[in-house]
């Protein structure tokens, strides 16, 4: 049964705040989401009021910032910077997306940042993402076939057959999408989620890979598929602008299909 | 365990909910809520079947102030859990997925709820 209130560990309370060592006239407030393993408190939220003429434009910029000049004892995963890692996925005024493409100036007021909803937490932004990447190993992501590859070359794949792959390719595994679904917050045990549904089609979608009947087969249960209720959160969160409502979709047709 | 201590991230308390994330629990609630207003209406065929007595008084019950507004609301929750069906059913088909199709089809299923709502509303009365 879907707990819908934070467990009394995981309540956040009020934290500190950290004023700006500057006297600028372009301050912005931030309030992230913070996480202590080791001194047994619950969780907390600490305000840092960041001098927005001396940082960058992007929200990963000012994390950087608060953690280099105000608190290094901030944690948040970072990476590319550039949106192709997937590592500085959070929760920036209640959507999730990628702190380094998230520009500041998108956001009016104050700004609040969170880790992924509904994760254990590691530390601060850090959140736990072991059952995310089980899952996803469990759709195999690699592709499956008995015919072997032609001795003199790769398996080709004709331009029509390779763009039935965009859209689902691009996808970096950020989580952004699982963790903003009502019912993987709920159902993460047995659902697998936005992410690793969109990946299982990416393979079923794949004119050389030959295991689509067994994947579907896999995916066919009332949890592992059927629990999304196309409550669209996923494709209105993903920061790449892709779109894996449809394909849940699209692997529920093919389901329905080879009934008949 | 250690990861049974770690503190589990917020997540209904923060999110912003977009619009299609309201209506899908809208249309949880009123299906709950049709599933009431169908025992309702069995009992309400009961009521005709059996004694005009019975039948009167389940009337005086419906026609009051608070009979009426529950009356209103399960209209209102009919066409809302119908308009949405529908477009469950494209959505089932695989059409209108995109972000902007879903925001629009949104929009245009609380906007046909509402004035089918008010236009049988207002043919109860003034007809």
């Amino acid at each position: 049964m879907a707990q819908f209130t934070l467990p009394a560990n995981s309540v956040v309370k009020p934290g500190k705040t950290f004023k700006c060592p500057t006297n600028s006239n372009n301050i912005k407030k931030v309030t992230v989401y913070r996480y202590e393993p080791d001194n047994g408190e619950n969780p907390r939220t600490d305000t840092y009021e960041v001098d927005m003429n001396d940082c960058g434009p992007m929200i990963l910029d000012i994390l950087i910032k608060i953690k280099n000049e105000m608190d290094p004892t901030l944690s948040f995963r970072r990476s590319c910077r550039e949106g192709i890692c997937g590592s500085c996925s959070m929760n920036i005024n209640g959507s999730n997306t990628l702190a380094c493409t998230k520009a500041v100036d998108d956001y009016k007021g104050d700004l609040k940042i969170y880790p992924l909803p509904h994760l254990p937490v590691v530390k601060d932004l850090v959140g736990d993402l072991t059952n995310f990447y089980a899952q996803y190993a469990s759709v195999k992501p690699w592709m499956q076939a008995d015919t072997p590859p032609p001795p003199d070359r790769e398996r080709l794949q004709s331009k029509e057959d390779r763009e039935k792959l965009e859209g689902l390719e691009e996808c970096i595994l950020c989580a952004c999408c699982s963790t903003s679904c009502p019912s993987y917050w709920w159902n993460s045990d047995r659902y697998l989620g936005p992410a690793t549904l969109l990946q299982a089609y990416r393979w079923i979608a794949d004119s050389r890979d030959e295991a689509t009947g067994e994947r579907l087969d896999e995916l066919e249960d009332p949890f592992k598929l059927y629990r999304c209720h196309t409550i669209m959160n996923c494709t209105n969160t993903c920061p790449k602008g892709l779109n894996p409502a449809k394909a849940i979709a699209e692997i529920k047709k093919l389901i329905a299909a080879r009934r008949n | 365990m250690a990861n049974s201590q770690r503190p589990l991230s917020p997540h209904l308390g923060i999110y912003k909910w977009p619009l299609a994330m309201a209506i899908s629990i809208l249309h949880r609630i009123t299906g709950v809520a049709l599933a009431v207003g169908a025992v309702l209406m069995v009992a309400l065929f009961v009521a005709i079947a059996s004694d005009p007595e019975c039948y009167e008084w389940m009337r005086s019950i419906l026609a009051g102030k608070i009979g009426k507004s529950f009356l209103f609301l399960w209209t209102l929750a009919l066409f809302l859990h119908l308009f949405n069906g529908i477009r469950h059913l494209f959505w089932d088909a695989g059409y209108g997925f995109d972000k902007q199709t879903t925001f629009n089809s949104g929009v245009i299923t609380l906007l046909a709820t509402v004035i089918l709502t008010v236009a049988v509303w207002g043919v109860a009365y003034f007809s």
